[in-house]
């Protein structure tokens, strides 16, 4: 019987030829990440524990995004513990706030996890590198304190589930409502303690980035984790990486086996699919567009690890461009990395973000997590670019958030109410 | 920690920014999470809650975020354990590594009230609700992670693979 993507790569990175679910096994990690909050409670627990060692320093990601640049003095404090663990074990990469941006972004950016290698991070959307053909999965503060030491992980290998999509998405359809959508046929807790493997002809039409928003919310699912096929779409983002001008040999074309065996398949036709809302409060309570009418708006946020992508940024601009924000309405641009702000200067977004009245922020989880940068009032309704709309997610808790993808979002942000970019 | 004490009962997908919200994730010490445990769901929990109460409640409990303080803060407040339908994944494996017991069972869900006295015996693998004179099983843990809970997390595994 052959093997799924992630049976292949759990297989590779314990040694064994094959693996079935169901298996538990102690798996090999090529990466091992955190952020400042994760890892601060990662220290505490390696102090109980009375040990403090890395295995690898070269292979530990250290990135303070959450709370920074720090909003008070306890993220001060924070920040202060993570960076003096980072200089005293020299950790190699270590990410000091303004010189790199959100984890997930700058992971998939710098490449530091190429298809078929294995990452475990301190943050649930660390499931985002799964576009780019890894296992990477999210655990918490005691699991990456045993990885930190190890460098590894014991985990049960998942059953695989396929979603394969079809048809031709329509204009304004993106990665956002490919994922919205699923949650909101399937469900969110379908793909509970699975893999999720993506596929199918639609895939075509879209970018990699559209990839690593469905992936990012894989775990919106439920998922362990949520896979692609390295495709030439794939080796073409690779290729713009830095690791790829040093080691080109690290890129492998990780596919599927024709007989590999998944536990369910759906396939989604998506042609004639409207742009999708997750309404609050969860991202899998989607609709189509047209049932959100007369939905009237105070906030926005545009980016963030699901969509901060550079696609992300210049297709808000492109509805922006020209345009003037709704007076009663203000708007928080936050570009995934700083590489990806750095690109919104040089090609002239940030100026349209600036003219239009968008607060252009740095990279930071700040407004998503109701942290700082943009925290909603009670009653406020906020339209997002975000993955999660829980109660109480991104402010006070009789707030509401609406998730959508960067052109819905920036067409709301003009209109004063969830809308169309053609019906502005 | 004996496993017996009055049930808080919720619903479905309890997610981890209702039991520690985002805006309170720098903390990391037990007695600071442990005043914020569930404060978006139930305000009176944290000032309510006794040592040894249960948490029972329904399908994917723990979704959403990976933040360990959730598990955390209700171990915190001296919750003895959770019984659920089933749980988010990263939720069950930070409660097993911290060593706080978690239980499935439908049938027990279905018949625990808000108030009820709960224990469970983890020996006989039996939930006992007090208030109604029932007893339920619960799903038994894998072997691998039924050796962490009693050793009261995972510490001492990790730290045997290094030597």
């Amino acid at each position: 019987m052959g093997m799924t993507l992630t049976e292949k790569i759990m297989a590779s990175h314990s040694g064994k030829p094959t693996v079935q679910p169901g298996e538990t096994i102690n798996m090999r990690l090529d990466m091992v990440m955190a952020n400042e909050l994760s890892a601060r409670l990662t220290f505490d627990i390696l102090e109980q524990w009375n040990v403090e060692k890395v295995f690898d320093p070269d292979k530990v990601i250290l990135i303070p995004d959450h709370f920074t640049p720090n909003k008070d003095i306890l993220s001060a404090k924070i920040t202060k513990v993570v960076r003096e663990f980072a200089h005293r074990h020299k950790i190699k990469h270590y990410y000091e706030q303004g010189r790199a941006g959100i984890e997930h972004a700058v992971i998939a950016e710098k490449g530091l996890v190429f298809p078929g290698e294995t990452l475990i991070g301190g943050d649930s959307h660390t499931c985002t590198s799964g576009a780019l053909g890894a296992f990477a999965t999210g655990v918490g503060s005691t699991d990456i304190a045993a990885a930190l030491l190890t460098g590894e992980i014991w985990m049960r290998v998942p059953p695989t589930i396929k979603i394969e999509y079809q048809g031709k998405p329509g204009k304004y359809i993106y990665g956002k409502d490919l994922i919205i959508h699923t949650l909101s046929q399937l469900g969110t807790s379908f793909a509970t303690y699975k893999a999720i493997e993506y596929g199918g002809d639609s895939l075509r039409y879209l970018a990699i980035t559209d990839r690593l928003t469905m992936a990012n919310m894989a775990i919106e699912a439920g998922g362990k984790n949520g896979i692609f096929e390295v495709d030439d779409v794939t080796i073409g983002y690779l290729k713009r990486t830095s690791r790829y001008l040093e080691k080109p040999q690290d890129i492998i074309k990780l596919r599927a086996d024709k007989d590999a065996d998944y536990e369910n398949s759906f396939m989604l036709d998506i042609s004639g699919l409207e742009p999708q809302v997750a309404f609050p409060f969860s991202p899998g309570n989607g609709h189509p567009i047209s049932d959100a009418k007369d939905i009237k708006i105070d906030q926005v946020v545009i980016g963030t690890c699901t969509n901060g992508w550079f696609e992300d940024m210049k297709l808000a601009a492109s509805v922006l461009k020209g345009r003037q924000i709704h007076p009663h309405v203000r708007v928080i641009v936050i570009p995934g990395s700083v590489a990806i702000q750095q690109r919104c200067i040089k090609e002239g977004l940030a100026e349209i973000f600036i003219d239009s009245g968008c607060v252009f922020s740095t990279s930071t989880c700040g407004p998503c997590i109701g942290g700082h940068m943009g925290v909603l009032g009670p009653d406020e309704v906020c339209v997002s670019t975000t993955n999660r709309n829980f109660v109480g997610r991104m402010g006070d808790k009789t707030s509401k958030s609406y998730l959508v993808n960067p052109a819905i979002a920036a067409a709301s942000a003009i209109a004063g109410q969830i809308m169309h970019p053609d019906n502005l | 920690m004996e496993i017996k004490g009055k049930v808080f009962k919720y619903g479905d997908d309890i997610n981890t920014d209702v039991i520690m919200p985002g805006r309170w994730c720098h903390l990391f010490k037990s007695e600071d999470l442990k005043r914020h445990c569930l404060e978006d769901l139930d305000k009176n929990f944290a000032g309510n809650v006794k040592v040894g109460d249960l948490i029972v409640a329904g399908d994917n409990f723990g979704c959403g975020s990976s933040r360990e303080v959730a598990p955390l803060s209700i171990k915190s407040c001296g919750v003895s354990a959770i019984i659920a339908k089933s749980y988010a994944r990263i939720f069950y494996r930070n409660a097993i590594n911290i060593g706080l017991p978690i239980f499935e069972s439908l049938e027990a869900v279905a018949a625990i009230e808000n108030g009820h006295e709960v224990s469970v015996d983890m020996a006989a693998g039996k939930i006992i609700n007090h208030t109604i004179g029932r007893d339920f099983t619960f799903i038994p843990f894998p072997e691998f992670m039924r050796d962490i809970l009693s050793q009261g997390g995972i510490k001492d595994y990790v730290l045997s693979r290094l030597k």
